[in-house]
């Protein structure tokens, strides 16, 4: 197995407890695996391939993990990293970096825990609640052909910077995986306040937050209690600020009888 | 995959009005502990002051208040208040129980909706014992002190005894302790929730509030008994 | 049988014709429009299409039609269609607004980009694709896409790639991320709506053709296993570029062909398969465990000096201590006139020609250091470091978390990667391909880009495809039906999944030696070595035997462990990796073909004095449609059946637009 010599003496050798589990109605179990000679360049999810090489040199299944752009940036990654949401860094888990740990390091990766992101085999997850949450509402009605000028209706920057910032959420799934009540007003927040700080999103906006947030209700997140660990987690930063905007958009829903 | 959109959705069924009722009941108690703490800090004043004040609070509004009717009026209402904050806390806490089934076997994160609720809890239980003694039964605690007929006399009189005695203000420190932390972060996310915070700074200030609000209840809290326990107040 | 050309591959007849309408350009896609059929909006909804792929071309093609009204059933191998390849792009999409009246037009950016492309477009499409552009940038803000603006509120532009006119709208670096949220988003508004069945982690494995006509497909559900058929009256391929084939790129880890393959084995020609771009800014590989690349906006050319070391000897020092005088700012002394903002390809090749010298920087990967430098010292004395910072901050942050070297301080790093495919499934002014009902959008097709693709115009294609052309072209071939009723047991459908449960049944059951990767980073290494920057004759052919062996030793060698039915990543690689095994081969045919150079094509026989690309517009003004040559069946690739194919011409014809030699000197 390990061998102890290395290539650099910048690499490591470092031990994994890897939640594996064959389906969903399997238990689970956290296995345990040594690797050995991880350069400080590759990225986590690099240092997995190596380990799903060696495994299936092995004979032994490779461990089941999502990604696809590896830049940060589709929102398809997400491990849960000794505790952290996509590691100790801000950053998603492709684009966190085997420098982030230290030779001899015992790291445990585990799925996102969540009731409403199902887990479908070892780290991978459904998340198509998410999906769910936007069919809900998370959009502006307007169909091909019939946008009017692009520039007709002038935003003013303060208002189309917050609208962007909001839009930068990558629907990872993070802020659900590290909030202690599984809820996903971040992601959610993140929506409501992108579409509603626009003006092109003001005829649907108390109808939106509405049908939105009952979805999200109806999917089994939980609900939310203002603790920010889903700010702390969130790798593009989205920040708290987007779930007071939905809060306060479902009270104005509210008193027009929504 | 299915979808399944709901068919018809109303605000008043989410989660978030769930959370707002927690944060009015929760404004209206933080209301009520600044009124208390104020009637607390009486006692520094002497027992003629005190006395007059809890007779006032109870003659106030006669006749068009019966005796004792404001309070009887502020009871029901807190009464309604704690129904509703703990409906609220504890559907929001089995929701969250059934949102996570599996937990992780490592988790490092924000550790303030364990304190929210752990010590809400602990706040309810001081406040069920602090009513026995200070309202409902009035035990004579202090053995060496008045005795029952007295502290029924003067509130002034069943306060001081009490705090005579070190665990009693222990306890009482120990409840303000949880009560500081609750009001820290309830203050801040009250403001949360009635949307108060949607800029960086916004969200400063809040936090700035809700830290500001629990510390003022603390030491406004904590100075009365401390007097008492260090002779000077007698 | 006709003799081999080359020994690899056949010619056969030219195309004929490209159903462009006979009147000039200009006023050609109204023509179109006005004489392509209408369906009654009653009988929409029994028509049905299928649409493989949810960017921005699968995206904008399935919320449109769904808004039409027909049956849309939509498809993408990722958990949401959310996360299509798209939402990488980061620098922005070309429009013809023309808001900055700095003189851009439609015939502007129509003959940008067929000057971008090296003259090997066609006319026609391209010059719809600049008529529409506009109307895409409508459409986006409609829905909330939030580009960035200016003071006053209104959108902002830049100038992108070398272009003398600012018509490239941007959202900060993620202009691809939000504009395929605003498809996504109308996606799932018709899927609440009941028009649009979205099927996610579903990935298409086989085209289903009866009777002549593309009727549906054979797709696996990654979850379960499960094969399923799935019919319809027309499919489109929105599924993406292929640049995956050299293993390393900066495409998404399951960006792949086999849609485009698939299709292409059951009789879609393949247009002008060895056309690949190459771009100059990507972060170098750092070792061999390296997955896949990351690209640099290329903007940070605007501000940056590309330099080697004069003398090997200093390729290993801190680059700061290297004197002036020891650094040749390469692009600067050939191209005085352009400096460092020549075109990709051009900068890509000296690129490589530098470290090929032995003269590159970094780690040694293989026999080379591959990386030259890109130095922002000046830049940050010029306009001082929080300039710089405001302007490429994110970019800063990006390469430095991923190499821990901090690029205020020391110069950064690049080095080419691949990162375009223009070629693709062939397609005629429709976008249909060669069989009937079989429509092909976005990166997956061959048409709007030539040899060569201008920065900020990829996304503008998707668009156009999937918001306004294809549902214009779609109806008149959908106006023809319902067509007959294919029933599951159609002996084409039959045979579709059968074939889909044989290849998988024996990949698993090959049972070899080496994974999956390992073929993959094999092959790859094969076509950057043969088929990348720099192509010959000698190389290509080498290149062409080396992967034949290659796919024979996959056959037989490759070890995939777990089953068909649950969730086994190695055996969706595998499926992938052994169509990438057969698409490398015909782009080598392709590259070896064509001997001239052109674009992103680079052949080293064809070169002037100075070792510029020359082309050979006498002998190579069409675009090269491969057919599937339907060969013997070699015993020693049980998975393949590969003929020689055929090659059929289209003749490019330039009539708004006149033909010259590209010169950046
Ligand atoms: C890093 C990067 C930066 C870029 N920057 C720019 C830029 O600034 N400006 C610009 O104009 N262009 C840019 N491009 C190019 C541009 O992003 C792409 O060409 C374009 O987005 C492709 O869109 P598409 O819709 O054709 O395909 P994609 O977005 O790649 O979508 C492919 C879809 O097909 C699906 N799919 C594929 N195969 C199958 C299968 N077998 N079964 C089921 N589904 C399948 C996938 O799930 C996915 O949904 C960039 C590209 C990259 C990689
Ligand atoms: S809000 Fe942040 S953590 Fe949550 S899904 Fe979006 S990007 Fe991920
Ligand atoms: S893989 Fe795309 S964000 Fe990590």
């Amino acid at each position: 197995m390990a061998t102890s010599t290395k290539s650099d003496p910048k690499n490591m050798d470092l031990t994994l407890r890897i939640w594996r589990q064959d389906g969903p109605s399997d238990r689970g179990h956290l296995q345990t695996y040594e690797v050995s000679d991880i350069s400080p360049d590759m990225s986590f999810l690099e240092m997995l391939d190596v380990l799903n090489e060696q495994l299936n040199a092995k004979g032994e299944e490779p461990i089941a993990f999502d990604s696809d752009c590896r830049e940060g940036i589709c929102g398809m990654c997400g491990l849960m990293i000794s505790g952290h949401a996509h590691g100790p860094e801000k950053t998603t888990t492709c684009q966190l970096h085997m420098r982030s740990f230290k030779d001899g390091d015992t790291i445990t990766v585990e799925p996102w825990r969540a009731d409403a992101f199902p887990i479908i085999k070892d780290l991978v997850v459904d998340r198509s609640s998410f999906d769910r949450i936007i069919q809900a509402g998370g959009f502006i009605s307007v169909n091909t052909g019939s946008a009017p000028e692009a520039n007709a209706a002038p935003v003013p920057k303060q208002k189309a910077d917050r609208a962007f910032q909001s839009a930068e959420c990558i629907g990872c799934g993070a802020c659900v995986a590290a909030c202690p009540n599984a809820s996903a007003m971040l992601f959610m927040g993140a929506k409501v306040t992108h579409l509603g700080e626009l003006p092109q999103g003001q005829p649907e906006r108390w109808a939106r937050v509405v049908s939105m947030v009952s979805q999200h209700d109806h999917e089994g997140f939980g609900g939310c209690t203002n603790t920010g660990a889903c700010s702390v987690a969130c790798p593009k930063g989205i920040p708290q600020d987007v779930i007071s905007t939905l809060n306060k958009d479902l009270r104005t829903a509210m008193r027009q009888g929504g | 995959m299915a979808t399944t959109t709901l068919s018809a959705p109303t605000a008043r069924k989410t989660t978030i009005a769930l959370k707002l009722l927690m944060a009015v009941t929760g404004a209206f108690f933080v209301l009520y502990v600044l009124l208390h703490m104020y009637g607390n800090l009486k006692v520094l004043a002497g027992q003629e002051a005190f006395d007059t004040y809890a007779h006032h609070l109870r003659t106030f509004g006669e006749p068009m208040l019966p005796y004792g009717g404001l309070l009887w009026i502020f009871r029901i209402l807190l009464l309604g208040s704690l129904i509703g904050h703990a409906y609220a806390a504890f559907t929001l806490w089995s929701r969250a129980g059934s949102a996570r089934k599996t937990k992780y076997a490592v988790l490092k994160t924000a550790a303030s909706a364990q304190w929210m609720r752990w010590g809400g809890v602990a706040i309810l239980l001081f406040v069920v014992w602090h009513l026995i003694h200070f309202t409902i039964v009035k035990p004579v605690i202090n053995v060496d002190g008045p005795d029952a007929a007295a502290i029924k006399a003067s509130p002034y009189t069943m306060v001081v005894a009490s705090f005579q005695l070190w665990w009693m203000v222990l306890i009482y420190l120990l409840a303000l302790a949880a009560l500081g932390l609750h009001l820290a972060h309830g203050v801040f996310s009250a403001q949360q929730t009635l949307g108060f915070t949607q800029t960086p700074k916004a969200r400063a200030r809040a936090k700035g509030i809700g830290n500001l609000t629990a510390a003022l209840v603390v030491v406004g809290f904590a100075i009365p008994p401390l007097s008492i326990l260090f002779g000077l107040v007698k | 049988m006709t003799d081999l050309i080359h020994g690899v591959y056949t010619e056969g007849e030219k195309i004929a014709d490209t159903k462009a309408p006979k009147v000039p350009v200009a006023g050609m896609w109204e023509k179109r429009k006005m004489d392509a059929a209408l369906v009654n909006p009653a009988n929409r909804r029994k028509l049905s299409v299928i649409i493989v792929g949810t960017g921005l071309a699968g995206g904008a093609a399935a919320a449109t039609l769904g808004e039409a009204g027909y049956h849309v059933k939509s498809f993408c191998y990722q958990d949401s269609p959310r996360r299509a390849h798209s939402i990488a792009a980061q620098g922005g999409i070309n429009a013809a607004k023309n808001y900055k009246e700095d003189g851009d037009s439609v015939y502007r950016l129509f003959y940008d980009t067929v000057k971008g492309g090296d003259y090997r477009s066609r006319e026609t499409n391209v010059y719809r694709l600049a008529e529409v552009s506009a109307n895409i940038i409508d459409q986006c803000v409609a829905q909330g896409v939030p580009f960035a603006r200016e003071y006053g509120g209104l959108l902002d532009n830049r100038s992108f790639g070398g272009v003398q006119v600012s018509r490239t709208f941007y959202a900060r670096g993620q202009t691809g991320q939000q504009l395929l949220i605003g498809a996504y988003q109308a996606l799932e508004r018709q899927v609440a709506a009941g028009t649009v069945e979205m099927f996610t982690r579903h990935e298409m494995l086989e085209l289903i053709v009866e009777d002549g006509r593309a009727r549906g497909i054979i797709a696996r559900d990654l979850v379960t296993g499960e094969i399923q058929t799935h019919l319809a009256d027309a499919v489109v391929l929105a599924s993406g570029g292929y640049g995956n084939v050299f293993f390393l790129s900066t495409n998404a880890m399951g960006s792949n062909v086999t849609a485009n393959w698939r299709a292409h084995r059951k009789g879609a020609y393949f247009g002008n398969p060895c056309y690949t771009q190459i771009h100059p800014t990507c972060i170098p590989v750092s070792g061999d465990h390296q997955s896949k690349l990351t690209l640099m906006s290329e903007s940070l050319r605007n501000d940056g000096r590309i330099w080697v070391p004069k003398k090997r000897e200093d390729c290993e020092k801190d680059p700061r201590t290297i004197p002036e005088a020891d650094r040749d700012y390469y692009l600067e002394r050939i191209y005085p006139a352009f400096g460092n903002l020549v075109p990709r390809d051009i900068a890509s090749r000296q690129a490589k020609n530098m470290c090929d010298e032995g003269r590159g920087v970094g780690p040694m990967v293989g026999d080379f250091r591959r990386g030259v430098y890109l130095d922002f010292a000046d830049a940050i004395k010029r306009l001082g470091q929080k300039a710089v910072e405001e302007k490429y901050g994110n970019l800063f942050d990006m390469y430095a978390r991923i190499t821990g070297e901090n690029p205020y301080e020391t110069p950064m790093r690049i080095y080419p990667a691949v990162h375009y495919t223009m070629g693709g499934l062939w397609v005629d002014y429709d976008l249909q391909s060669t069989i009937p009902g079989l429509f092909v959008t976005g990166e997956a097709n061959f048409s709007d880009h030539g040899a060569n693709r201008l920065g900020a115009s990829a996304l503008m294609q998707g668009l156009a495809d999937g918001y306004f052309v294809l549902p214009n072209t779609i109806r008149d071939y959908l106006a023809k039906g319902p067509f007959p009723k294919v029933s599951e047991d159609a002996p084409a459908v039959v045979e579709a999944r059968t074939a889909v449960e044989e290849r998988t049944k024996r990949l698993l059951a090959i049972k070899g030696e080496r994974s999956v990767d390992s073929f993959h980073k094999e092959l790859g290494n094969i076509m950057w070595e043969y088929c990348g920057m720099e192509r010959t004759e000698a190389g290509l052919l080498k290149a062409i035997d080396l992967i034949r062996g290659l796919r024979a030793e996959f056959w037989r060698n490759v070890k995939i462990l777990g089953s068909a039915d649950t969730l086994n990543q190695s055996l969706e690689k595998a499926g992938r990796v052994a169509d990438f095994l057969e698409l490398g081969e015909l782009m080598c045919i392709d590259a070896l073909h064509r001997a001239e150079s052109c674009g992103g094509h680079f052949r080293a026989e064809s070169q002037t004095e100075d070792g510029e690309a020359l082309r050979h517009d006498d002998q190579f003004l069409y675009v090269a449609a491969w057919e599937f040559g339907d060969g013997e069946s070699d015993p020693n690739q049980p998975g393949s059946t590969m003929g020689a194919p055929v090659l059929h011409k289209e003749d490019l014809v330039y009539e708004a637009i006149e033909l010259k030699q590209r010169s950046y000197k």
